[in-house]
């Protein structure tokens, strides 16, 4: 198991966000997080990224607990985030923010390598590197945003809604990539609203609602699944003559 | 004199003064980059790296305008003098943030504002007490050299204080723009959260932004005794208030912003008491603060508040 949440709850305040949640994502997987508005899957990826802390429960991250531990430790140990609204760093340039997913590591070869990948996975990024970031457009912005999060070599890469205001073409070729990098070894722990294409790349999900995990399993059980059907994508349920 | 060498005078200065305003701006507005955060204790950091700046000067033998130094060891001292101003004033800096402030890192609302304003008093009132309230006289071992220049007169003292303003500034910037750290302030400045997820270490970031503006700020206390041969525990509310004014008027959170307002805040002091009259200068730079910010609310150069897009 590369990631485990066990009975985590987390709260803001008086706000219980998430009750005795459960995940377990294992190395290799892409695994999807759905659920509507405000149930806490932005809230479970600060959970794992340790800026919002649970009140109970462990986070177990390649067999060691990390809930106690900083955001720059867990960064360190290869955890990797593309956030909500992509949340790049509007006054700098794509290359400082690309840079800036490689905080922790040391320039060198390897730093070369990754920004090479980047670069060859987003051949558009490569072109605007010296462009002010706040100024790129919505699909520029999240293709910087997830080479930012590849700049760190992540083991496990969280992202928070990665076809958020993206034109349908644009989601196709997010996801394609997503899966490419799933192919070269990175384990993608991902939130979407976007139910449909979520369960056609990812391997299994979870269904979050109001904080609790209502349902979970593989994406083709899910597909076939009614309430998910109802629920996210899009389908009436045919009535009982 | 004529118009224009009067207009030449007060340009070279309001040049210094502009030059130890955007000194003391900086730190305004480094501070207030990150954490969104007013720090009065700044004013008084100022006040208390020039008595820091009198003492170490005072402990290299040197007292009044008398004992005059030229080469080699003018430049020593010098330098050994603007390396432990700014080195003492920084630590000061650094402590007033870890004592006072990080304590209350996450509570909204004005609580942080007001410690800044208690610990300016504090400041204030230690060096009150400890030193005494009548002005002191600041040690200067410049060589009375000086150029005319079209009937204006250019003092060693002012090159000396553009030339030490230049080169902190610069060295700022580039610290800023290149340094690894520097690339972490300014994140942390644009989106601190998304900062900390990239592994950046905030309370660290916090703590470089005031160590160089309390640094900054100490060159800027040494730079007023070199000017005016004197020092005061009153010194840090008019120069921290006019250099609060630059940081504004550049638009606060803007690091060239602060720089050139500084400058225009010097040059409006040094034109008004020429021009108009010295008793006016604090009424016509406050009214200029008035009208940029009821026509321009984010300063001649914008960037009011760290965007959070
Ligand atoms: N910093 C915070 N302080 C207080 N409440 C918060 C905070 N962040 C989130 N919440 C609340 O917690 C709940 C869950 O928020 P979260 O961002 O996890 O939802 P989400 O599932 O990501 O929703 P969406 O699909 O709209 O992004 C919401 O009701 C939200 O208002
Ligand atoms: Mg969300």
């Amino acid at each position: 198991m590369l990631l485990e949440f066990n009975d985590i709850d987390t709260y803001y305040g008086d706000l219980h966000v998430l009750k005795k949640v459960n995940y377990s994502i294992e190395a290799g997987e892409i695994v999807s997080l759905l659920g509507g508005n405000a149930c806490g899957k932005s809230t479970t990826m600060k959970t794992i990224m340790g800026v919002v802390r649970p009140a109970r429960g462990t986070v177990i991250f390649d067999g060691q607990p990390i809930e106690k531990l900083p955001t720059s430790e867990r960064v360190k140990r290869g955890i990797a985030p593309v956030l909500e609204a992509r949340r790049l760093f509007p006054r700098m340039t794509v290359f400082e923010n690309l840079e800036m997913g490689a905080y922790l590591r040391k320039r060198g070869a390897e730093f070369d390598q990754d920004l090479d990948r980047v670069y060859s996975l987003f051949p558009r990024v490569k072109e605007r590197r010296n462009q002010v970031a706040g100024t790129l457009s919505g699909g520029e912005q999240q293709m910087v945003a997830m080479g930012r999060a590849l700049m760190a070599r992540p083991r496990l890469l969280c992202m928070d809604e990665p076809s958020m205001g993206l034109s349908p073409i644009f989601v196709d070729q997010v996801f394609d990539i997503i899966q490419q990098i799933n192919k070269q070894g990175t384990t993608i722990f991902m939130v979407e609203q976007n139910a449909n294409m979520a369960l056609s790349i990812a391997h299994r999900a979870y269904v979050l609602q109001t904080g609790q995990v209502v349902l979970s399993g593989s994406a083709a059980e899910l597909r076939r699944n009614p309430m998910i059907r109802e629920a996210y994508l899009g389908e009436m349920q045919v009535p009982a003559a | 004199m004529s118009f224009s060498s009067l207009l030449l005078q007060q340009t070279i200065n309001g040049l210094s003064l502009g030059a130890m305003y955007a000194l003391l701006a900086l730190g305004f507005t480094l501070i207030y980059g990150i954490l969104e955060l007013i720090n009065f204790s700044h004013f008084n950091v100022f006040m208390v790296g020039s008595f820091i700046a009198m003492w170490t000067l005072q402990s290299f033998g040197l007292s009044g305008q008398s004992i005059i130094l030229t080469g080699l060891p003018l430049v020593g001292v010098l330098l050994a003098a603007f390396a432990v101003t700014m080195l003492a004033s920084g630590t000061l800096g650094v402590v007033i943030e870890r004592v006072s402030l990080r304590p209350l890192r996450g509570i909204t609302g004005p609580a942080a504002m007001i410690t800044t304003i208690g610990v300016s008093y504090i400041l204030f009132n230690i060096i009150l007490v400890t030193v005494g309230a009548d002005a002191k006289n600041f040690p200067n071992p410049l060589p009375p050299m000086r150029w005319h220049v079209d009937g204006a007169v250019l003092e060693l003292r002012e090159v000396l204080i553009w030339v030490v303003s230049l080169v902190l500034m610069a060295g700022l910037w580039l610290f800023v723009q290149k340094s690894r750290l520097g690339k972490a302030m300014r994140a942390t400045a644009q989106d601190p959260e998304a900062a900390r997820m990239m592994g950046v270490d905030v309370d660290r970031v916090i703590m470089t932004a005031f160590f160089l503006g309390s640094a900054l700020a100490g060159a800027g206390g040494l730079i007023f005794g070199l000017y005016y041969n004197f020092t005061s525990f009153i010194i840090g509310f008019t120069a921290g208030l006019r250099a609060f004014t630059a940081a504004v008027l550049g638009g606060i959170g803007n690091v060239p912003g602060a720089m050139v307002g500084g400058i225009l805040i010097g040059l409006i002091e040094a034109y008004g008491g020429q021009f108009i009259a010295t008793e006016w200068a604090d009424v016509i730079i406050f009214s200029i603060l008035v009208l940029v910010l009821v026509f321009r609310p984010a300063g001649l150069f914008g960037r009011l508040a760290p965007s959070k897009s």
